[in-house]
C-alpha cells in the first residue's frame, strides 16, 4: 500500500434505487496530488458514486472519510464547503452572466451588502490566471467556446480551496488542443496537491493523465490499479466483466454475404460527432458496430438515417448518390432506425401500442390518408403475435410496457414499413433474457429474408453471433472493419479497440 | 364515463344546481315564437364563440404550444366582416374574407413557431398585441355598426328552432372531430406533443402539422369573431374577444388536456367552455357584486383545477385504495448482461 494517507476514503458505500441496486459495497481511495480515474461501462454506477460523494444522493450504507474525519453531506453545498468541488459533464453555469460573475456567483465580495465589482473582477482574473487563462472577465460566458466554459467551471470549482476536484467527463465535448490545455491545468493542480477524480470514456486520455484507477462494474468495485499495471485490454475485460480465458470462439457464425451492395458511405462524417468513415452494407448483410460507449456508434447510425446532418462525405444507395438530410428522406429510401434511447427518441409513452406501431406508416401517408381501423388492427395484431408483445393489448399505453416489450413495439413500427436497411442501436440493452434472444433470432431471420441490418451493441458476443462483418469504433473513429470469420473473437475485438487499430 | 371528463361534468352539474337554487325554473326550456327559449339555451348560445375558440386552442395546446392571439383574431375578423358589409359587400363574401384573413394570420403564427422557431407564447404574443392595433386600424378607431338582417342571423338568428350560433359551433365541433379522429391529424398532433424528437425520428413532418394547427386555431377564432360581431351588430376593435384567449386556455385545461401537450380531449374542452360560460351566467344570476366577479371566477376556476389534480385529491381526501408503497427490492433484478 502507498505510504501517503488518502485524502478521500469511501468504504462500503451502498445505494439502492427502487428495484435496482446502484452501488453495492463500493470502496474508493483517492490520494492527495493524484489523478484518479473512475472507470466503468454505462450504468456501472460511476455517476451514482459521484452523486453520493458530492451530497446529491445520501448513501444507504458506508462511510466517507475526508482527510481522516468522517463526513456526511446532505447537500452539494456541504460537500463544497468541505472542499469537494465538482464539475459536471454539462457545463452548468449561467451563459448570460459575465465570466467573473459565474466564477464568484454566491460568493461575491461585498461591503455593506453592495457587491465590490472591482475586487470581484480582480479575484476572477486571478483565478483564471492560475489556470493559464487570460479572458475578458466582464464578457458574457456565452461568448466563449465550450472548452473555455469548461475551464471557467473549473475555476469556479477551485474558488473554494478545493482539496478534491471531481471532473465528470470534462473532455467529451473538447477537441484535441482543448483537451491538452485541460490536462496542463490538471497537472498544475496535481502539483499543488489537489486530488482529482476523473471520469472519462476516452481510454487514451485516462492513460495519459491518470495515476491510478478504480473500475466499477454493475454497481460493484472491480478493483483499483496503478495505471501502469493494467493494460488497455485487461481494463476493457474488467469493465465488460469477462476474463480473457473465458472468451470463446463462436461456432454458428453466419457466412459472409456476397450479395449486391445496398448502401455505401464514402468519407461520411460530422464535425464534433464522428470522423469521416467509409462503410459498405450489402443486401441481407448484418453489419455489427462494436466499440465502447461514446466511441461514435450512435453517431454513425444517426448519419445514415438523416437524424443528423453530415458535414462531409457522400452516400450512395443502389449506386445512386443520395442526400440523407432528414429522417423522411431516409425513409423513402427504406431505411429504418430504432434509436438507443427508446424513451427519449423512440416511443411516444402516452400513446397506445397500436398508435405507436402505426405512427411511422401514418407519417409516411400524411394525416389526410388515415389507415383504416381494420387494417391497423390487422397490422398490430400480426406484430403483437409475431414479436410476442405482452400484454397483447393494442390499446395499452406504451409507458406501461416493460423495456423489452417497448423495444418490440418500436421494432414493429419499422417492420410494417418493410425497410431494406434496419438500423438497431442497442436493441437489447436493459431488456430481459427471453426478449433479448427473440430479438436476436428476429435479426437473423430478417437478414436471411434479404433485409440489411446495422447492429450496434456493447455486447461483443452478441455482435459476433449476428454479424457478417464488424466495424470497430474508438474515440469517434471507425478504426477497423473486420470480416466475421473464424479468426475473429471477442478477444480480437477487444484488442482492436484497445490498440486503436494501430496493430 | 371517461374519467377525464368526470370532474368537469361534476362541476358543471354543481353550477347548474346552484343556479336552480337561486333561480327556480332555471333548467326549464320553453318554445316561444317557434324557437327554444331558456337559460340553458342562453348558456349554449353565449358560450358558442368560446367553444369555437377553445376547440382550436385544444389542438394548439396538444402540440405543446399555446396561442395567445385568438382574441385579437376575433376582433380582426369581426371588424373585417363589418367593414365589408358596411361598404356594401354581400354577407357571404364579407364572412369569407374575414375567415380567410384569420386563416392567413394563423398560418403566420404557425410559421413563426414551426419555421422561425420562436417559442409559441412569444410568437403569438406578437399577434395578440399587434392584432388589436390592426383591428382598430380596420375600424378606424370607431365602432362600426351594421344593420344587415342576413348578417344578424349568424350570431342572433335561429335555424331549426335553435340559435344559429349553437348549430355553427356544433358543425365546427363535428368537423374537428372528423379531422382529428376520423382522419389521422389527431394521432400526429398527439405524437408531436407527446415527444417531438421521437416524432421527428418516426418521419413526421412536424412543421406542417404545427402550421396546420395554428391556422386551424385562427380559423376557429375567425368564425367566433364573425359570430360575436353579428350578435351585437357591430365591430369593436378594442373589446371584441377581449381575454377570450385566457378563457379558452382555461376551458382546455378544465377539459383535461395537459398544457405540456400530448393527449387531448375535444369533449372535455366543450365541457370546460360550458363550465366557464355557466360560471359567468351564475355570477349574474346569484347576484355576485360586479366588482368582485373576476375574483369569484378565479376562485371557482382554482377550485376546479385543484379538484382535477390527483395529487391534491389524495392529500385532502385520503382514499382507501391508495397503493401501499413497496420497499425497494434489495436484489439487483435488472438484467443487463455486460
Amino acid at each position: 500500500m502507498t505510504s501517503a494517507a488518502p485524502i478521500l476514503q469511501l468504504t462500503g458505500i451502498g445505494k439502492q434505487f427502487p428495484g435496482v441496486t446502484a452501488l453495492d459495497d463500493v470502496d474508493l481511495r483517492v490520494l492527495p496530488g493524484e489523478v484518479h480515474a473512475l472507470m466503468g461501462e454505462n450504468g456501472a454506477g460511476k455517476s451514482t458514486l459521484i452523486k453520493v460523494l458530492t451530497g446529491v444522493h445520501p448513501a444507504d450504507s458506508g462511510t466517507i472519510l475526508l482527510d481522516g474525519r468522517e463526513v456526511t453531506f446532505a447537500h452539494p453545498l456541504e460537500a463544497q464547503h468541505a472542499g469537494i468541488s465538482t464539475v459536471y459533464q454539462e457545463v452548468n453555469l449561467c451563459p448570460n452572466l459575465s465570466v467573473a460573475e459565474n466564477i464568484l456567483l454566491g460568493r461575491e465580495p461585498r461591503r455593506f451588502g453592495r457587491i465590490q465589482w472591482k475586487s470581484l473582477r480582480r479575484r476572477a482574473a486571478e483565478r483564471l490566471a492560475a489556470l493559464e487563462l487570460d479572458l475578458d472577465v466582464t464578457a458574457p460566458l456565452a461568448q466563449y467556446s465550450l472548452a473555455i466554459q469548461q475551464m471557467v467551471a473549473i475555476a469556479r470549482a477551485l474558488e473554494v480551496e478545493a482539496r478534491v476536484l471531481v471532473l465528470d467527463e470534462p473532455t467529451s465535448s473538447l477537441d484535441t488542443d482543448e483537451v491538452e490545455q485541460l490536462f496542463r491545468v490538471m497537472r498544475n493542480l496535481k502539483e499543488q496537491g489537489v486530488a482529482i477524480l476523473f471520469v472519462s470514456h476516452f481510454l487514451d486520455q485516462v492513460y495519459e493523465i491518470a495515476d491510478r484507477m478504480t473500475i466499477l462494474r454493475n454497481g460493484r468495485r472491480e478493483g483499483d490499479y496503478p495505471i501502469g499495471e493494467l493494460g488497455q485490454v485487461e481494463l476493457i475485460a474488467k469493465m465488460i466483466g469477462r476474463d480473457l480465458a473465458e472468451l470463446e470462439r463462436l461456432d454458428d457464425r453466419p457466412p459472409a454475404r456476397t450479395t449486391g451492395t445496398l448502401l455505401e458511405a464514402d468519407q461520411l462524417g460530422r464535425t464534433g460527432g464522428i470522423e469521416p468513415f467509409t462503410l459498405t452494407i450489402r443486401e441481407g448483410e448484418v453489419v455489427g458496430l462494436a466499440g465502447l460507449l461514446g466511441s461514435g456508434r450512435t453517431e454513425v447510425a444517426r448519419l445514415l438515417f438523416g437524424a443528423d446532418h453530415a458535414t462531409s462525405g457522400s452516400v450512395t444507395i443502389d449506386g445512386e448518390p443520395v442526400s440523407l438530410r432528414t429522417p423522411q428522406i431516409a425513409m423513402t429510401h427504406k431505411i429504418a432506425f430504432c434509436p438507443e434511447d427508446r424513451k427519449a427518441d423512440g416511443l411516444i409513452p402516452d400513446l397506445t401500442v397500436r398508435e405507436n406501431v402505426v405512427l411511422a406508416l401514418q407519417a409516411r401517408r400524411g394525416w389526410t390518408r388515415p389507415i383504416p381501423r381494420e387494417q391497423q388492427a390487422q397490422l398490430v395484431d400480426r406484430y403483437i403475435k409475431a414479436l410476442k408483445i405482452s400484454p397483447a393489448d393494442p390499446e395499452q399505453l406504451v409507458r406501461n410496457l416493460s423495456g423489452g416489450n417497448q423495444q418490440k413495439v418500436l421494432l414493429a413500427r419499422w417492420l410494417i414499413l418493410e425497410p431494406r436497411l434496419l438500423i438497431l442501436d442497442e436493441p437489447t440493452r436493459g431488456i430481459d433474457v427471453g426478449a433479448k434472444a427473440e430479438i436476436q433470432r428476429l435479426v437473423a431471420e430478417l437478414s436471411d429474408g434479404g433485409m440489411a441490418v446495422l447492429f450496434i451493441s456493447a455486447e461483443l458476443e452478441e455482435v459476433l453471433r449476428l454479424s457478417h462483418k464488424v466495424g470497430v469504433l474508438r474515440d469517434r473513429r471507425l478504426i477497423a472493419e473486420l470480416p466475421n470469420d473464424d479468426t475473429l473473437t471477442t478477444e480480437v475485438l477487444m484488442q482492436t479497440i484497445a490498440s486503436g487499430g494501430r496493430s | 364515463m371517461n374519467r377525464r371528463l368526470l370532474w368537469p361534468a361534476v362541476v358543471l352539474a354543481l353550477l347548474l344546481l346552484l343556479n336552480l337554487l337561486f333561480t327556480p325554473g332555471f333548467l326549464s326550456i320553453e318554445v316561444k315564437d317557434g324557437h327554444f327559449y331558456g337559460s340553458l339555451i342562453d348558456i349554449l348560445r353565449f358560450g358558442a364563440p368560446l367553444v369555437l375558440v377553445s376547440l382550436g386552442m385544444t389542438l394548439v395546446i396538444a402540440t405543446g404550444g399555446i396561442d395567445l392571439s385568438v382574441g385579437s383574431v376575433v376582433a380582426i375578423s369581426g371588424a373585417l366582416a363589418c367593414l365589408a358589409i358596411s361598404e356594401g359587400t354581400g354577407v357571404l363574401a364579407a364572412v369569407a374574407v374575414a375567415v380567410a384573413v384569420a386563416l392567413v394570420l394563423g398560418a403566420f403564427n404557425g410559421f413563426l413557431v414551426a419555421v422561425v422557431g420562436i417559442q409559441p407564447i412569444v410568437a403569438t404574443l406578437i399577434l395578440m398585441v399587434a392584432g388589436r392595433g390592426l383591428a382598430q386600424l380596420i375600424t378606424d378607431g370607431q365602432i362600426i355598426t351594421v344593420t344587415d338582417a342576413n348578417f344578424k342571423v349568424i350570431g342572433g338568428g335561429y335555424l331549426l328552432m335553435l340559435p344559429f350560433g349553437i348549430l355553427l359551433a356544433l358543425v365546427v365541433l363535428a368537423a374537428t372531430v372528423f379531422l382529428t379522429r376520423r382522419l389521422a391529424l389527431g394521432l400526429l398532433i398527439e405524437s408531436v406533443g407527446g415527444n417531438a424528437e421521437a416524432s421527428r425520428l418516426a418521419g413526421l413532418r412536424s412543421r406542417g402539422i404545427l402550421i396546420t394547427v395554428y391556422a386551424f386555431a385562427a380559423l376557429c377564432a375567425g368564425i367566433a369573431g364573425v359570430m360575436v360581431a353579428s350578435n351585437v351588430s357591430s365591430a369593436d376593435g378594442n373589446n371584441a374577444g377581449l381575454w377570450i384567449e385566457l378563457d379558452a386556455i382555461l376551458a382546455v385545461v378544465i377539459g383535461g388536456t395537459l398544457l405540456t401537450g400530448g393527449r387531448f380531449s375535444l369533449g372535455g374542452t366543450v365541457l370546460g367552455a360550458l363550465v366557464i360560460q355557466t360560471l359567468t351566467t351564475t355570477i349574474y344570476s346569484i347576484g355576485v357584486p360586479p366588482e368582485t366577479t373576476l375574483l369569484f371566477k378565479a376562485l371557482v376556476v382554482a377550485a376546479v383545477c385543484l379538484l382535477q389534480s390527483t395529487a391534491f385529491r389524495s392529500k385532502v381526501f385520503p382514499q382507501r385504495e391508495r397503493p401501499v408503497a413497496r420497499p425497494a427490492t434489495t436484489k439487483d433484478t435488472t438484467e443487463v448482461a455486460r
